[in-house]
């Protein structure tokens, strides 16, 4: 029978399955932060049970850490005690760990691909709901809870059902100034944020595989906004370019095993999927979200939608609240949105072609007087990598502030975060209500559209700064 | 885990759609290293306001509410992060029950391993139910026979029968795993054997 990469995937690590489909299946890689897990490990701790195999895991600290002089370590008691906790399970249970001083520290998500231990046809798994961004190299990778952290822990197993197969097809080419982000937000916009409940989306068609590694990082990262367990491409020989001689890749005999096994990941031709549905390159243009919903997005051409024209009273009442807490009027245009804030980062769009979309932009111009603007690097490789560029003077140079690398203010669990009412063109993927702070206002963009809004001082077309 | 019994409580009903674990809990809280102790602050940002006081008419802040196990919110709830510190808000809280017409996928499941029943139901019974929250009557929520008895009227839920079994019984997944031990050995061998580089690091 015809199998998608999915079916293939999941068949290849059933370890037990019971009648009712109820399947433990092995996980290859699993990620480790340091919210997510010190109850995991509590309950390791509290059963006498040990950690099966702990070279499998790889942790780092990120959410908590500071992204300013860390030198004098963290300064909020409980997140440094979130992190030298993290510090002491790991050494504990012999869990290798990226420590906050570690030059490879970085976000969970950048980390992972950037070491290798991110490969294809393995599943990964973290307790972060944005482990879908790994499925960018033909892996199953998707968010758990802490109690199954703990379970991936003490028995490299998951125990989970299966999902429905959901393609959709992305042909032809992105025009100017539009990037993966603006794909992503099109097509949450378009299935709604429950869209993919239920299902393991594959993303496919000719505009998907022209798309660099990092790019194709951004589609699967944002997945799990519309609802998906995972999402996940094709492996290609960008993939196998991208992994080879990374610190943590096969080596040697290994590598070939693995490449021969790796090139063959794909969907059948007969294939069914549940579920199926098509863009086209040239409809998508510059996107930005409006409400605090990651399907409430337009282009930036668009107006803010009004209530009135809504017919679904659930929809209508939903609008009229993010509305309100947004402070914006139905019918205004959104680049006439004034913005007090901008945030580039997050494992969305932290990493290294991100900061260069950017940096392309805001080359020798100012960031608004009235604008804060950071970037926070996705890891210490990315940000040295940066410098060897000279992204950080073009970015200080024009007003950036230059952050040491983590999550930042992509939750704000550290002191970078909005003020009440403070709008922000944000690079993230969440613009919930109190995502950024109590309070604050986010619009999601790609790097470039957030860098156009630093100068512009509003939400702005990138297409207007691009040569 | 507790053994899920049958519930009896005035249900808590919260009219919005897409509610998210930022929302359920957000960020600041995480920052513990328990699971317990959470309650206080479930839905922080809607319940408390910007001095940290009880907005007074937020639902879960008002009598008999405060001692609501059963909570009836709008679609999709539970979006967003994986953080499970939102089902542990909400049973630290008291809530044992949550109805929705739907649910976040890593919610859903966050949800069992705690002992906390999230039920299924089409838009027009959430409206009825929703009913007896308005009016302050109880209902009744019956796992075993999975139904929902309010007034004289009735409904059933369907729900995994595994899941069902494991919140009856407060049964420990990482156990039962652990009992598959010698398959998953047989597992690793294999993987050895054929993708010698999942475990040669
Ligand atoms: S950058 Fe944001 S979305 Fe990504 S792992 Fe950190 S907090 Fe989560």
């Amino acid at each position: 029978m015809s199998k998608t990469l999915y079916d293939k995937i999941w068949d290849e690590h059933l370890v037990h399955e019971q009648d009712d489909g109820t399947s433990l299946l092995y996980v290859d890689r699993h990620l480790v932060h340091e919210v997510t897990s010190p109850q995991a490990f509590e309950g390791l701790r509290n059963s006498k049970r040990q950690v099966r195999q702990p070279n499998l895991t790889l942790a780092v600290a990120d959410h908590n850490v500071p992204t300013s002089d860390r030198s004098k370590g963290i300064a909020d008691v409980e997140s440094k005690l979130q992190v030298e906790t993290l510090e002491k399970n790991c050494k504990e249970f012999g869990i290798k760990l990226f420590g906050m001083n570690d030059k490879r520290q970085g976000i969970v998500h950048i980390i992972g691909p950037e070491q290798g231990f991110t490969q294809p046809g393995s599943i990964i798994v973290c307790g972060d709901s944005h482990t879908a961004t790994h499925g960018a190299f033909g892996s199953l990778a998707f968010g758990i809870g802490t109690s199954e952290v703990e379970h991936v822990l003490a028995t490299q197993t998951l125990v989970q059902k299966k999902s429905k197969n959901f393609r959709i097809k992305v042909d032809g080419e992105l025009s100017i100034g539009v990037t993966s982000k603006d794909v992503i937000l099109q097509i949450i916009g378009k299935i709604g944020t429950a869209g993919g409940t239920g299902y393991v989306i594959e993303y496919a068609g000719s505009l998907i595989s022209s798309l660099s590694v990092e790019q194709r990082m951004t589609i699967c990262n944002m997945t799990i906004e519309g609802g998906a367990r995972a999402g996940l491409i094709e492996p290609d020989q960008k993939i196998f370019d991208y992994l080879k001689d990374r610190p943590m890749s096969p080596k040697k005999d290994d590598w070939n095993k693995a490449l021969d096994y790796w090139s063959k990941l794909k969907s059948d031709n007969e294939a069914k999927f549940d579920k199926e549905i098509t863009l086209e390159g040239k409809d998508i243009m510059p996107m930005v979200t409006w409400g605090t919903s990651p399907q409430d997005v337009i282009s930036i051409d668009e107006k803010i939608p009004n209530p009135e024209s809504e017919t679904d009273e659930d929809r209508k009442n939903s609008i009229e609240r993010s509305l309100k807490y947004m402070g914006l009027k139905p019918g205004t245009a959104i680049k006439d949105v004034k913005i007090d804030k901008v945030f580039i980062g997050s494992c969305t769009n932290g990493r290294i072609e991100d900061l260069r979309d950017a940096a392309k932009i805001i080359r020798n111009k100012k960031v608004a007087q009235h604008v804060y603007a950071m970037v926070v690097p996705g890891s210490g490789l990315v940000k040295q990598q940066a410098e060897q560029e000279g992204l950080d003077k073009v970015f200080k140079e024009s007003g950036f502030d230059w952050r040491e690398p983590g999550c930042s203010m992509c939750l704000a669990m550290n002191s970078d975060k909005l003020k009440p009412e403070e709008r922000c063109a944000s690079t993230s993927n969440r613009n919930f209500e109190g995502r950024q702070g109590r309070g604050g206002r986010t619009h999601l963009v790609s790097p470039g559209m957030a860098a156009a809004a630093a100068i512009s001082g509003s939400l702005d077309d990138v297409r207007k700064y691009q040569s | 885990m507790q053994k899920f019994k049958t519930i009896k409580s005035i249900p808590a009903y919260l009219s919005i759609v897409n509610i998210d674990t930022d929302m359920i809990i957000p960020k600041q809280f995480l920052k513990t290293i328990k699971r317990t102790g959470l309650g206080k602050n479930l839905f922080y940002e809607m319940r408390y306001n910007e001095k940290g006081n009880p907005i007074e008419d937020f639902i879960l802040n008002t009598k008999p509410f405060n001692k609501s196990k059963i909570l009836i919110a709008g679609k999709n709830f539970g979006c967003g992060s994986s953080r499970e510190h939102a089902p542990w808000a909400l049973l630290d809280f008291g809530i044992t029950c949550v109805i929705s017409s739907s649910y976040a996928d890593i919610f859903y499941n966050n949800c069992f391993k705690n002992g906390i029943l999230p039920i299924i139901l089409p838009d027009t019974k959430i409206k009825e139910l929703s009913d007896y929250s308005k009016r302050k009557e109880e209902i009744t929520v019956n796992l075993e026979e999975q139904k929902i008895t309010y007034g004289n009227n009735e409904t059933t839920f369907e729900i995994d029968q595994f899941k069902k079994k494991c919140l009856l019984e407060g049964l420990d997944d990482i156990a039962l795993s652990l009992e598959k031990n010698p398959k998953i050995s047989e597992f690793e061998k294999k993987l050895v054997a054929n993708k010698p580089w999942i475990l040669n690091d």
